[in-house]
């Protein structure tokens, strides 16, 4: 996933300027970045031990829950591939200065367009290109939801958070109407969704588990491209300079609202795409719990990697697992699988605070943007 | 006199509906008055909704419950204080993170006490005022939680907008170097603000779970939070106008029993996000200028109160730290060099 | 109230902003502080004013050693301040802005007594508003200020907003007012009514400190002048003192110029016509200008005067309200940022690290960002062989993956002309040589002038008069809320174009709105 290519010889060669200083790790920020785990590991043990359980049998249970057989791992990296996907996409908002909450709301468009597209052209079409197209028109949703919400910001003057806040319970408005409207089941509406699709259309997943290599495929793909487009060209360049400093860069010449447009279509496409697979791939049906808070979710995640593409990868696999491991806690240990987010939580949180690292704020983030 | 009497209870059932709005609402407008955005709202509430019936359900004593949801909502807010003004961290990012993280930590606290029966604010009418007709029945025959609302939104008026303090944490949130030159402590002001305006969110939480829905379950006040937010930027960033736009979610909330009668083809989930729609609407309108250029084709006297009706101009200084993150000594207020003697 | 500044130091970096300064202000008296941009006047004002702390130095108010931690210590000790942009609250109304930190028991005419006495603690809850009505109104008629307590600030004129916080620092019991340049964008009337306040304070027995730039505020209000320089008291006069003699005071002895080859050549480069541009304060209308390629104009005038809105609306970056801005022969009125890009139109703000360059990316990544024909992907080593190429040229300590905030002044001066495109028709400046050294200072205008060479005409502002008088063609003069028309360096000495500045524009624009200052003939 290195957007550094391997071949180049000596340490003389120009590295491109936009991802030079994402790979500079010395020792002081490694033991900076990992003082908060550090610290928020404890607290969740304490929060362990209080509620009667033994850390460790929860550290246990844990990875026994995401790694323990064949199928829960294949389940860690199915939920990796909508946390990649959202979280490129955020990478490109972030880049640009913006705190884009709306992302949620275009995982859920994107559902709601792939659910869409498959119920208008199934069986009409073969699968194949149904699925294809159902794939372009979550990406399509999304968009349409991203620039929604960018000219909101950008025209509007409405501040991005609220935008997108707004946006996400719009979307979410929407399915619950379909779902509990035109869509319903016949004879039941329900929060259970809306029929399932016909199973020629499901993405085929790897020996009969979650995981569906096409979907992960796409993510990590989404994820190498972001790293490539944001470190390698103008744009990306650009869109960091705007995310610096809009006023200087407008002097410099970078249509600042276009780019901030462009940054919030293009997170709207990918979210999107992350919905049609949860539609395609996971649920295979329309339903008001489509995004399962992934989109919130990629959220921390990108806090946490201080907004760097090369770092999203291992701590969405880490959060991933977190998410499927936790799981089986209720079973096991009698506690509460919301123990993973309380983990996550606390480590953004910490990291958010440790006086170590400002870095996390960097790169953008115009809190005075209103 | 049937059609009358149904509207009435409609109306009484959105003002119940409201009560955790009202609450958390004017707690968000005080801390936003004063430039601090508490972006943890909606963990913050579930949170102290569900410390406030553990609390209630050990002790027995619903007033304890209530204190311990505000005390809950006031922690949270310190840990915003303390990042976002004294840290000078983005209070954006601070406020979602425990956004999800008091959410998540409500389940985990709370899985003991998921659909537990528990003890709830008691419904006392006011005597005397209860037999006035219509507010009789509309206002007067609920619970001191209630009426206690009623209180609040007056008392954040006038704390707002006639005592001393409440001028200060108005003028802390417009201009904070100016509030300073005056000899205001800014981050003092902001810090109590925070706080007192965590604890009224608190209070709302304990509202849902000790009252408007009683008990717990997971996620319990799920988009409440969200929608106090919505409602305080929808209000402009006042507290009659916040408390007004809790009750029109409120009727709208209620009228979802009402519309599917009504309009069956419309499902009841689709009202529970109109305050959202509205809010985007009124963004729109007020931050793009919009609404004073339509204001424009207006004459004199019907533009100003439309204008300030649909004002929802937010503090100048909202959200933006003080000091500002220092660039040269020149730029720098007193404070910052107080070492270099 | 006497103030006395004792030997008060104070230094921003290698700065000495004010080195050395002692001067006596005498209560009854009102007190010229006079001096160009950057003299020193504004740190004196804000160690008076308890926003900055000396560095060497002490105050002393009657006598009385002084030490001022905060604005509120000085108001507190007497010593009430006026900013040019009033520290009010533009959404809340005039009473409350009134109203806003005042302390419970708020003196009035320097006697101690409470607003609301015998109401209990309840008055310290609650605003005093009635009282502080009155109060406010009464105080506004005994200067003949007109204040409506219930009108939002935001609405009211600067003029207004100066009245108010006048007002407020009165009844807060100030002994001593220090105003910073008070006349800079207020109509005629509100500065007559203003001057006829302060000459009642004077009798009054209240000290009064005014910093001005102007010479006619100076000449008709104060009793006395001290002028700084460079940081230091370059002297001190009794008034009249008459012009020439502050001027000379002010910006030292005339220097011979040194002998410049014209570089204006044929061809218009920049044509305005009756352009009128401005912001929430400033209207300025400028009725002709036609700059040659080549050229240089340079806009002179205390900072803040409409220099810089002018620069802005000819990059595009600021509409004009009227008027037709055309460059190069295309008309480019109304046309967006990038369409006067490619007319050739660059742009270099005074605040290098805020607005000219971006903190945070590095040499070679703002020479890929003006890149002319970017592609898709950053070619790496094209953009570090141009950036490489881009220091060697312009001589900047720095090297190509150099973050911009790390480099000094003067190498941020110089990586800004590096990023500008080579065949520009017409190049903007704010303070092209602020903060530099004289060799680098020097150095930049060579660069700038073997560009006019090659045809491009530059509009520089600046509030250095050596550098206006040495390297302009022609100068345009912006005082009090107006513009001169263009006037030639051949027709201006040193002398006159310091009165200009202080607003004696002698040739006054066609239909000026309001004039600041009456023209005044030397004495």
């Amino acid at each position: 996933m290195s957007p550094e290519p391997a071949d180049r010889p000596g340490s003389s060669a120009p590295r491109s300027p936009g991802v030079r200083r994402a790979w500079a790790a010395w020792p002081g920020e490694v033991a900076s970045r990992l003082a908060p785990l550090a610290l928020a590991l404890a607290f969740v043990a304490g929060l362990c031990a209080l509620l009667g359980a033994s850390p460790a049998a929860v550290a246990a249970a844990l990875w026994d829950g995401a790694f323990g057989s064949a199928d829960q791992a294949a389940r860690v990296l199915a939920t990796l591939a909508p946390l990649l996907l959202c979280g490129s996409g955020l990478l490109f908002t972030f880049r640009a200065g913006l705190y884009h909450l709306g992302v949620e709301g275009q995982l859920v468009l994107g559902a709601l367009c792939a659910t869409g597209a498959a119920r208008a052209l199934w069986p009409g079409l073969p699968a194949g290109l149904v699925v294809a197209l159902c794939v372009a028109a979550g990406a399509l949703g999304g968009v349409l939801w991203g620039a929604l919400t960018g000219a909101l910001h950008t025209r509007g003057r409405v501040s991005e958070i609220f935008a997108g806040l707004g946006m996400n319970f719009v979307a979410q408005g929407v399915v619950l109407y379909l779902v509990f409207g035109p869509w319903k089941r016949p004879g039941v509406a329900s929060m259970a969704g809306t029929e399932p699709l016909d199973s020629a259309l499901w993405l085929s997943t790897l020996g009969g588990t979650e995981l569906s290599p096409a979907a992960l495929l796409l993510a990590a793909l989404a994820l190498v491209g972001t790293a490539v487009v944001l470190g390698r060209t103008h744009f990306g360049l650009r869109l960091r300079a705007v995310g610096l400093s809009p006023e200087a860069a407008r002097v410099l010449g970078v249509p600042a609202a276009r780019e901030m447009l462009a940054a919030f279509a293009i997170s709207g496409a990918l979210a999107g795409v992350a919905g049609a697979l949860q539609v395609l791939g996971t649920f295979h049906r329309l339903l008001p719990n489509v995004s399962s808070h992934l989109g919130f979710l990629a959220l921390l995640v990108v806090m946490l990697a201080g907004r760097r593409a090369a770092l999203v990868a291992p701590i969405a696999l880490f959060f991933s697992a977190l998410n499927v491991g936790s799981l089986k806690l209720p079973m096991t240990l009698g506690l509460e699988s919301s123990l993973s987010g309380v983990l996550q939580g606390v480590l953004v949180l910490l990291a958010l605070l440790s006086p170590w690292k400002a870095r996390v704020g960097r790169g953008g983030g115009r809190p005075e943007e209103a | 006199m049937d059609d009358g009497g149904e509207l009435l209870s409609l109306l009484a059932t959105a003002l119940a509906a409201s009560t955790p709005l009202v609450y958390a609402a004017v707690g968000e407008t005080l801390t936003e008055r004063a430039g601090v955005i508490n972006l943890s709202a909606e963990g913050s509430m579930m949170l102290s909704a569900m410390v406030g019936f553990a609390a209630a359900l050990t002790t027995g004593s619903v007033l304890a419950g209530f204190a311990a949801a505000a005390a809950t909502g006031a922690l949270v807010a310190l840990v915003v204080a303390i990042g976002g003004i004294h840290l000078r961290r983005s209070q954006i990012a601070i406020g979602f993170v425990l956004a999800m993280l008091c959410a998540d930590l409500s389940s985990v606290l709370g899985g003991p006490f998921v659909r537990v029966p528990g003890p709830t604010v008691p419904a006392m009418s006011i005597p005397v005022l209860r037999d006035v007709p219509i507010l009789g029945p509309l206002f007067f025959r609920s619970d001191p939680l209630v009426y206690a609302s009623y209180l609040l939104v007056a008392c954040a008026w006038v704390f707002l907008y006639r005592t001393r303090a409440g001028l200060l944490v108005r003028a802390v949130g417009e201009q904070p170097a100016a509030a300073h030159a005056r000899g205001a402590h800014v981050t003092r002001v902001r810090t109590a603000a925070t706080l007192v305006g965590g604890a009224l969110v608190g209070i709302g939480g304990a509202a849902y779970s000790l009252d408007f829905k009683a008990g717990w379950s997971h996620r319990h006040t799920a988009g409440y939070g969200w929608i106090a937010l919505a409602i305080v930027i929808f209000g402009g960033f006042d507290p009659v106008r916040a408390a007004l736009g809790a009750c029109l979610f409120g009727v709208l909330s209620s009228m979802a029993s009402l519309g599917q009668s009504a309009l069956p083809s419309v499902p009841a989930q689709v009202f529970s996000v109109a305050p959202f729609a509205l809010m985007i609407v009124v963004l729109a309108l007020t931050s793009s200028g919009l609404l004073e250029r339509l204001g424009a084709l207006l004459p004199d006297a019907a533009r100003r109160p439309l204008l300030r009706a649909f004002d929802a101009t937010p503090p100048a200084a909202l959200g933006k730290p003080y000091p500002a993150a220092a660039d040269g000594a020149e730029a720098r207020p007193r404070g910052a060099d107080q070492g270099t003697k | 109230m006497r103030i006395e500044i004792e030997r008060v130091a104070k230094r921003f970096g290698p700065v000495n902003a004010n080195d050395d300064v002692s001067l006596t202000i005498q209560a009854g008296a009102v007190h010229g502080l006079l001096g160009e941009n950057g003299a020193g006047k504004s740190t004196l004002l804000r160690i008076l004013g308890g926003l900055l702390r000396p560095d060497a130095g002490r105050l002393r108010f009657d006598g009385r050693p002084v030490a001022l931690d905060s604005p509120a210590d000085a108001l507190a000790a007497g010593v009430g301040v006026l900013h040019q942009e009033p520290l009010d609250f533009p959404p809340l109304t005039v009473l409350e802005s009134f109203l806003v930190a005042r302390p419970r028991a708020a003196r009035a005419g320097g006697g101690a007594r409470a607003l609301l006495p015998g109401r209990g603690r309840a008055a310290g809850v609650f605003l005093p508003r009635r009282a502080a009505r009155e109060e406010l109104l009464a105080l506004a008629a005994r200067f003949g200020f007109s204040v409506d307590p219930d009108e939002q600030v935001a609405r009211l004129t600067l003029g207004e907003r100066q009245q108010l916080e006048l007002l407020r620092l009165l009844s807060l019991g100030a002994r001593a007012l220090l105003l910073d340049e008070p006349t800079t964008g207020i109509s005629g009337a509100q500065q007559e009514a203003l001057f006829s306040a302060l000459r009642r304070l004077k009798q009054d027995g209240k000290a009064i400190v005014l910093v001005s730039h102007k010479l006619s505020d100076v000449e008709a209000l104060c009793d006395r002048v001290t002028v700084l320089r460079q940081g230091k008291v370059a002297g001190e006069a009794e008034m009249p003192a008459g012009a020439a003699r502050l001027v000379a005071l002010m910006f030292g002895k005339a220097l011979a110029l040194p002998e410049r080859l014209p570089t204006a050549g044929d061809g218009v480069a920049l044509a305005l016509e009756d352009v009128g541009f401005g912001d929430h304060r400033l209207d300025l209308r400028l009725a002709r200008l036609a700059v040659r390629r080549g050229e240089v104009i340079g806009l002179a005038g205390l900072e803040g005067s409409g220099q810089r809105l002018l620069l802005r609306a000819c990059a595009g970056l600021l509409r004009v309200r009227r008027g037709r801005v055309a460059i190069g022969g295309a008309d480019l009125t109304g046309r967006p940022y990038p369409a006067f890009l490619r007319a050739g139109a660059g742009y270099l703000p005074a605040d290098r690290r805020r607005e000219g360059l971006i903190a945070g990316l590095s040499i070679e990544e703002h020479v890929a960002l003006r890149a002319p024909r970017p592609g898709v992907f950053l070619r790496p080593r094209e953009i570090r062989r141009a950036a490489e190429r881009a220091i060697e040229a312009l001589r900047i300590h720095g090297r190509p993956e150099t973050p911009v905030e790390a480099l000094s002044g003067g190498n941020q001066q110089r990586a800004q002309l590096a990023l500008l495109p080579g065949d520009l028709a017409l190049l903007l400046l704010e303070q092209p040589t602020r903060g530099l050294d004289i060799a680098s200072a020097r150095w930049v205008w060579e660069q700038l002038l073997a560009r006019c060479r090659a045809g491009t005409a530059l509009l520089f502002a600046s509030s250095e008069l050596d550098e206006l008088m040495r390297y302009s063609d022609r100068i345009l003069v912006f005082s009090g809320g107006r513009v001169s028309p263009p006037v030639s360096v051949a027709d201006l000495t040193l002398d006159r174009l310091g009165r200009m500045i202080g607003g004696e524009l002698d040739e006054p624009a066609p239909a000026p709105a309001e004039p600041a200052a009456p023209a005044r003939s030397d004495p």
